[in-house]
């Protein structure tokens, strides 16, 4: 048996209160906090802790089985974790895989990720379906002080979180065919491995200036995820316009999308509790095609501030917002979702063979 | 893509019986399929020859064939409904082969003739024929296992160079998996080849990788017509590589894969269906995964909805079927809308927030002389599901929903079955794959011998054997508390690991509804959560739940008033379909006059679970726990108003609960009445009070109560222990040795002895068995006036002492004198009214002379409701359900549910379908234990007619060439005689055995070849009927077995001719109706006619 249980809770901005027990790190004053979201995909919980686009977010999964097949550093979506915090209804005690290196709860208390355990998640789901993203508090501390401190976090809206998980310095990857200039606000590993095969690409942090990018003259520029409003990465806008008017081919996912999408004249909003999982269906307007697609944002672009720069390329399926354009005056497109998958379907990695043929000129 | 236009008439091929390996879920998908079809307005025609399932009910099609599914049926079908279009992909492997067959024939899939839609020839070619799909998988860049073929030693070796070992070598064209086997060493590898190829009739092996011990997957693939795919769901075997699928334990979602491996998997299943080239509809694709690095290769896939489609649908509330049925008429999935978000489309692929097992359920204990050992051939006979957050809550509900008598994992009296083996005995007897290997497992770990020494000898995977050591772990920590002092948290824990009232009862030496009364007070209650597809994402419209032990409940709240439906849980023999049947027809019935419906059961396969079917659905077992709770979250959810609970149409399964709910919330006939039925003593007061003559007999709890009442009443005896379904462990005796046998057989460590053994509450009944006689069933209806109605009066094909369930039966009776059929109807209704029944009731009878014989009522649904109802055309079902909520007879009449039967115009026959195909072992003849696993039925003008078209329904291919072989018992020697003219007239040759060939001499008839006994072999130079059997030389046989002293004779015969696959009958009547037929049919063409002509609709 494992060591004992610690019996600590969960409260919701609502006043909500869930009981459960402390898995992973157990945080210094007894209280992790973040705006409370969940991820509904069955498979792939590493490559979601560790996708730097939930920086201020406690993610909820609604898979009830956590764990089960431990953890190894090739499904690493990063350098490190930026959540705040895991909720499970259940945490593998043992895990079992031949790839695996580190058991989940090993490795988040080496990443100093707490999490909480135990918990009726269906239940939670429900009321951030119904009342949207909320914020939380969870650990050891009395139920009021964890309702405090849940009323007093940020949340992600109206925050900078890009710089907090952009890379310092710029770095290399990868000796593909083309040269891209990366724009790293909080890009996942798998986007590098996909972008790898076409590319030699180079990582650069958020903060990169045009002149700096244009003066590498890529063959073509790359614009990451991320986590948080789109609203608060809005240096990178106007650097994005510069090098997408200069006529450099440029390929956007979900943050990206939303920034080159806001520096094109478009509008973003915060959706009620967002997209997080593996099973969305996304049509591609012009093949009709259905894909099953990788998802996470809460943020989304309203097509209607796009009408006259872009023309919209995929639609959500479930809830009909935008989850694609293409510039109608320049080399750009991007989507909302996540071609390159990792955790999920690989239906839609055509589209960075799409920026290759971009790239090429085609 | 839109409805496609150009088709207006579409025929659905039904899967046929039921057998092992093909169930009920194809009545689930081909019902889905109907009722999709119809409601997108094309005209449905159904070809089915089973009577119990709900797809052939005449509201589901415009045309109804109950005609035998043979490719020359169907053509005549085709010819006369000339549709447009021929869905075979719903009807499991039955359908699929018939569409080949008429493809062949080029009635089908060609110009000019109906189009085959969901799957063409060419994709079902592709993935059916091994050779063709193994070439196509590797085309596409995906694995399969290794392989080769070879005809003798030396051709074996160089395959063997090439696979390298270890292997698995199959013989080719065996039956029951004989000569296979795993070679690890070369020396094991050149014995197994050679007993390989001497077992295989054409000499020839097929050599594999061996992938035993690998972890088994299987995806559940949609594809439409404009390429779009999705995954519906993945399955994770429990068992690995080495136990068929449908004999393993199964869970979904996968449990062990990451991502990365997920992905891949998912990749290729969608390669294959691609490949494969199935345009529209589901497949399921099945893959082996090296658990050392993760190396994956493809075992089969089925281009059709299967039974994995139909858990899988019940897993995620997807509904594949449905789905399917409007893929194939051009629809694609994003114009179809997901049935329970309503908001969402069915382009998606389903995400779970619970954990589903499926465990098989067996019948090895019917089936003497099997090994009971699991392998790649299945077995089982029917499945439970159970839904729970955690995989041990599952597991444990899983396990007691198989209603074997095992309360879970462990922590119940079935526990101490294992005392008497040491630990290695134990892993040993664990590293075999059998029906009790889970609860080996499971007492490995209760012992703590450790899940890595566990997994060294079974293989099963780590994570799996870690949930099962947590379930133990909790019961060691539950040990060192009692009733008394177990705190909330702590109660909660453990009902959130699956364990039952009953298991902590069992621990702490405390009656279950006292753990109940004091779980309650602790607050400790059980929560429903709901199947939504999505993991609560979106708002979900379709109530079907599971309860767990969460914080929050999701049953809304109604003020209608509500019924409760019992389900019958696992299909076993003597318990199936029929009961789905009738549980499903009391939900429409019931639904349509305003009662909110709610269905209770635990069987994936069938229409009953379908969330369509009722107004909520309890995915749950059948458990006294179980469904209390379920009447409580009702009471609660109505507003404190207590459901009315329908215990009478799922079987015994539910009848055995009656008596443990609160007897003022039974719909129908009270368990007064019930009980009166069953219990011997006042059954026998109330027919003698009726002056109805019953056979002689008692009732008797050790062998020496039983010679005595033997010696009263005079042997032979009918030895039946009471409260069981399908004549379990019931025997004809014939002397005081065999009855103290079959007293100590059911007294002993039988599966009865672990269901509760003898005891004054479940004594044994002993009664004079007439020899002779003919068996009649009655089904009827009373109403609380007090006006029985007769729904059908069946006599049976064979004589009394084969098994009702197994045995042919028909109406209107053949034989029976029309003041005999008067004389039954009358006892029936006055037995009816002496029990006050509120519903249905079923009577047996043996008619012997002049003399009537009640042998047994039960006043609940029988196993021929359903073939009633097809045969008179009156929903027996619907109209017993709605007397049960207190209509009246007279007023359903007026309503029009209630029509007069229909006919005069035609016969049908009943014919039971036994599954000893799957088992050489086995003697086939027929007995008062029940074996049967389906039915078929025949309907036509005549008797004879309708009598052949059962049988050929049944699988039976009756003579029309060669030689016939008779071996009869003195007794059946006359009508054998008549036999014996009749294959004379056709032209048929016949041989005999001594005795009776030299009867059939007495009277003139010569037969063409005298066979010998094998106990006269011995330096006889007389053919031997096993090697005449074996070497083709017979096409029927006729075997009869004697009453009394050896039956080896017989035995050996029937179990050629079955491992043969020559058709035999056991009973000198079923021979004579054969022949009577055979010869009507000689003399004019074989015709089929729909279900609603016949019913005049």
């Amino acid at each position: 048996m494992s060591s004992a249980i610690t019996e600590i809770a969960l409260v919701l901005e609502d006043g909500s209160v869930f009981e459960g027990e402390a898995i992973g790190h157990v945080p210094a004053n007894g209280i992790a906090v973040g705006e409370v979201v969940f991820n509904t995909t069955l498979t792939g919980y590493q490559e979601v802790i560790t996708d730097p686009s939930y920086a201020g977010q406690i993610i909820t999964f609604t898979t009830s089985h956590i764990g089960n097949y431990g953890t190894t550093h090739l499904d690493a979506e990063s350098r490190g974790t930026f959540a705040r915090g895991v909720i499970v209804r259940d945490m593998a005690r043992r895990e079992s895989n031949w790839r695996s290196e580190q058991s989940l709860d090993a490795m988040l208390k080496s990443q100093s990720l707490p999490g909480i355990a135990g918990i009726d998640t269906r239940r939670l789901t429900r009321i951030l379906r119904d009342s949207g993203s909320l914020r939380g508090a969870f650990g050891t501390a009395d139920h009021a002080s964890l309702l405090a401190a849940a009323r007093a976090d940020q949340g992600t809206a109206g925050i900078d979180l890009v710089s907090q998980v952009t890379t310092p310095s710029s770095y290399q990857f990868g000796n593909g065919k083309f040269s891209v200039v990366a724009y790293d606000f909080g890009i996942k590993s798998t986007i590098l491995t996909c972008l790898a095969e076409i590319a030699t690409v180079t990582v650069v942090p958020a903060s990169t200036s045009a002149e700096e990018v244009l003066a590498m003259s890529p063959q073509g520029v790359f614009l990451s995820n991320g986590p948080g409003d789109p609203e608060m990465a809005g240096g990178a806008t106007d650097a994005i316009r510069s090098i997408v008017e200069a006529g450099t081919p440029t390929f956007g996912i979900c943050l990206g999308h939303q920034l080159l999408s806001r520096a094109f004249g478009g509008h973003t909003f915060k959706l009620p509790f967002g997209h997080h999982g593996g099973n969305h269906p996304v049509r591609n307007l012009a093949t009709g095609a259905v894909e099953i697609t990788s998802q996470n944002h809460n943020f989304c672009v309203d097509p209607d501030s796009l009408a006259s720069v872009a023309d919209i390329t995929h639609l959500n399926l479930n809830d009909h917002t935008n989850e694609g354009m293409r510039l109608k005056a320049h080399r750009a497109f991007s989507v909302q979702y996540h071609p390159e998958a990792g955790p999920g379907p690989h239906d839609s990695r055509y589209l960075f063979t799409q920026f290759a043929e971009m790239m090429e000129g085609k | 893509m839109p409805r496609r236009n150009d088709i207006h008439n579409i025929l659905i091929i039904g899967s046929g019986p039921i057998v092992i390996g093909q169930a009920c879920e194809f009545d689930y998908s081909g019902t889905q399929a109907c009722r999709v079809l119809k409601a997108e307005g094309y005209r449905v025609v159904l070809a089915n020859s089973n009577p119990a399932t709900i797809m052939t009910d005449p509201d589901f099609a415009d045309r109804t064939y109950i005609e035998p599914l043979t490719p020359e049926i169907l053509a005549k079908i085709i010819e006369r409904e000339k549709p447009d279009a021929v869905l075979p992909t719903l009807g499991g492997q039955t359908g699929l082969n018939l569409a080949m067959a008429l493809y062949e024939k080029g009635l089908v899939g060609v110009p000019g003739t109906p189009e085959l839609i969901g799957a063409n020839a060419e994709a079902i070619a592709t993935a059916e024929d091994r050779d063709k799909f193994k070439q196509a998988m590797i085309e596409i860049g995906l694995s399969v296992p290794r392989s080769g073929v070879a005809h003798n030693m030396e051709e074996s070796v160089k395959v063997l160079e090439e696979i390298g070992l270890p292997v698995i070598i199959r013989p080719a064209y065996i039956l029951g998996g004989r000569g296979t086997g795993i070679a690890n060493t070369m020396e094991e590898f050149l014995k197994i080849a050679a007993d390989g190829l001497d077992a295989s009739p054409i000499r020839e092996i097929l050599i594999e990788t061996s992938i035993v011990g690998w972890k088994e997957y299987e995806l559940e693939v949609m594809r439409d017509k404009a390429d779009n795919c999705v995954i519906i769901c993945s399955i994770e075997n429990f068992d690995p590589m080495g136990v068929h699928t449908g004999d393993s334990i199964t869970v979904a979602p996968a449990q062990t894969l990451s991502d990365v491996e997920y992905q891949k998997m998912r990749d290729a299943a969608l390669a294959c269906i691609r490949r494969v080239g199935v345009e529209t509809g589901g497949s399921n694709v099945q893959f082996a995964l090296n658990p050392a690095n993760g190396d994956m290769v493809v075992i089969e896939m089925n281009p059709r909805v299967s039974r994995s489609s139909a858990l899988a649908s019940k897993a995620t509330g997807f509904p594949i079927a449905k789905i399917a049925a409007k893929l194939a008429v051009g629809y694609t999935l994003d114009e179809i809308p997901n049935d329970i978000t309503r908001a969402t489309p069915a382009s998606f692929e389903p995400t779970i927030d619970y954990v589903v097992t499926k465990i098989p359920r067996w019948a090895f204990e019917k089936l003497p002389g099997t090994s009971g050992v699991l392998g790649t051939q299945m077995q089982s006979v029917g499945e439970a599901m159970s839904i729970g957050r955690t995989f041990p809550e599952s597991l444990q509900k899983g396990l007691r929903s198989l209603e074997q008598g095992r309360l879970g994992l462990n922590c119940d009296p079935g526990e101490s079955l294992y005392d008497s083996l040491d630990d290695a005995a134990l892993l040993a007897k664990a590293s075999v794959a059998t029906p009790e290997r889970i609860f080996q497992v499971g007492e490995a770990l209760r012992r703590g011998m450790g899940v890595d020494r566990v997994h060294d000898a079974t293989k099963i995977d780590l994570w799996f054997l870690d949930q099962m050591q947590i379930i133990v772990d909790e019961r060691h920590a539950m040990a060192d508390m009692s009733l008394a002092d177990v705190t909330r948290s702590q109660m909660r824990r453990a009902k959130r690991l699956g364990f039952s009232d009953a298991q902590m009862a069992y621990l702490w030496n405390a009656d279950e509804m006292d753990v109940r009364a004091h779980r309650e007070s602790l607050g400790v209650i059980p929560t429903y959560k709901t199947v939504d597809t999505c993991s609560a994402e979106f708002a979900a419209e379709t109530p079907y739940h599971y309860s767990t032990y969460e914080d929050e409940t999701e049953v809304r709240h109604s003020d209608r008033p509500r019924v409760i439906i019992l389900g019958s849980g696992p299909n076993r023999i003597g318990q199936g379909i029929e009961f789905d049947y009738c549980c499903v027809h009391s939900s429409f019935a019931l639904r349509d006059a305003g009662f909110e419906t709610v269905m209770v059961n635990c069987n994936p396969e069938t229409v009953s679970t379908d969330y369509d079917t009722s107004d909520r659905l309890y995915f749950e077992p059948l458990t006294r726990e179980d469904v209390l709770n379920v009447i409580a979250a009702e009471t609660i959810a109505s507003g404190g108003v207590p459901p009315k609970v329908i215990v009478s149409l799922g079987g015994q399964t539910p009848l055995k609960l009656s008596g443990l709910i609160d007897p003022a919330l039974i719909a129908g006939t009270s368990p007064h009445s019930i009980d009166l039925a069953e219990d011997r003593e006042k059954w026998n007061q109330l027919c003698n009070e009726l002056s109805i003559p019953q056979p002689p007999g008692g009732t008797a709890v050790t062998v020496d109560e039983a010679k005595v009442i033997a010696t009263r009443v005079g042997f032979p005896v009918l030895v039946r222990p009471s409260y069981v379904l399908g004549g379990r462990a019931m025997q004809i005796v014939h002397d005081h040795d065999a009855l103290q046998r079959a007293m100590e057989q059911m007294a002993s460590d039988g599966s009865l002895g672990k269901e509760g053994g003898l005891s004054a509450e479940r004594p044994v009944l002993i009664d004079r068995f007439l020899e002779d006689a003919t068996e009649v069933d009655v089904d009827a209806i009373r109403d609380h006036t007090g006006e029985v109605l007769i729904g059908g009066v069946m006599e049976h094909v064979e004589e009394a002492g084969v098994h009702s369930g197994d045995s042919a039966c028909a109406i209107p009776p053949q034989t029976l004198p029309a003041w005999v059929v008067e004389v039954i109807s009358e006892y029936t209704k006055s037995i009816a009214t002496a029990l006050d029944v509120r519903g249905l009731i079923n009577v047996q009878f043996a008619v012997l002379g002049t003399t009537v014989y009640v042998i047994e009522a039960n006043p609940r649904a029988s196993r021929t409701v359903p073939f009633v109802a097809k045969a008179t055309g009156v929903p027996l079902a619907k109209v017993a359900s709605r007397v049960m909520l207190g209509s009246t007879l007279e007023e359903l009449r007026v309503e029009g549910l209630l029509t007069p039967p229909v006919s005069g115009g035609h016969v049908s026959v009943k014919e039971a379908v036994l599954p000893f195909n799957r088992f050489p072992e086995v003697d086939t003849a027929l007995g008062p234990e029940m074996r049967s696993t389906g039915e078929v039925m025949g309907i036509d003008r005549t008797f004879g007619r309708a009598f052949v078209k059962s049988q050929t329904a049944a699988g039976t291919v009756l003579p029309t060439s060669g030689t016939v072989f008779l071996s009869l018992n003195d007794g059946d020697k006359p009508a054998g005689l008549v036999v014996a003219k009749r294959l004379r007239d056709l032209g048929l040759g016949v041989a005999a055995t001594t005795g009776t060939a030299a009867y059939l001499a007495k009277f003139g008839f010569p037969v063409d070849r005298i066979v010998g006994k094998l106990s006269e072999m011995e330096g006889s130079s007389m053919d031997n009927a096993v090697e005449l059997v074996a070497q083709g030389e017979i096409s029927f046989v006729v075997n009869t077995p004697h009453g009394r002293g050896s039956r080896e004779d017989g035995e050996a015969i029937r179990k050629a001719a079955n491992a043969n696959r020559v058709s035999s009958v056991t009973t000198v009547e079923a021979a004579l109706a054969a022949v009577n037929g055979l010869w009507e049919q000689y003399q004019s063409e074989i015709e089929v006619c729909s279900l609603q002509e016949y019913h005049g609709r």
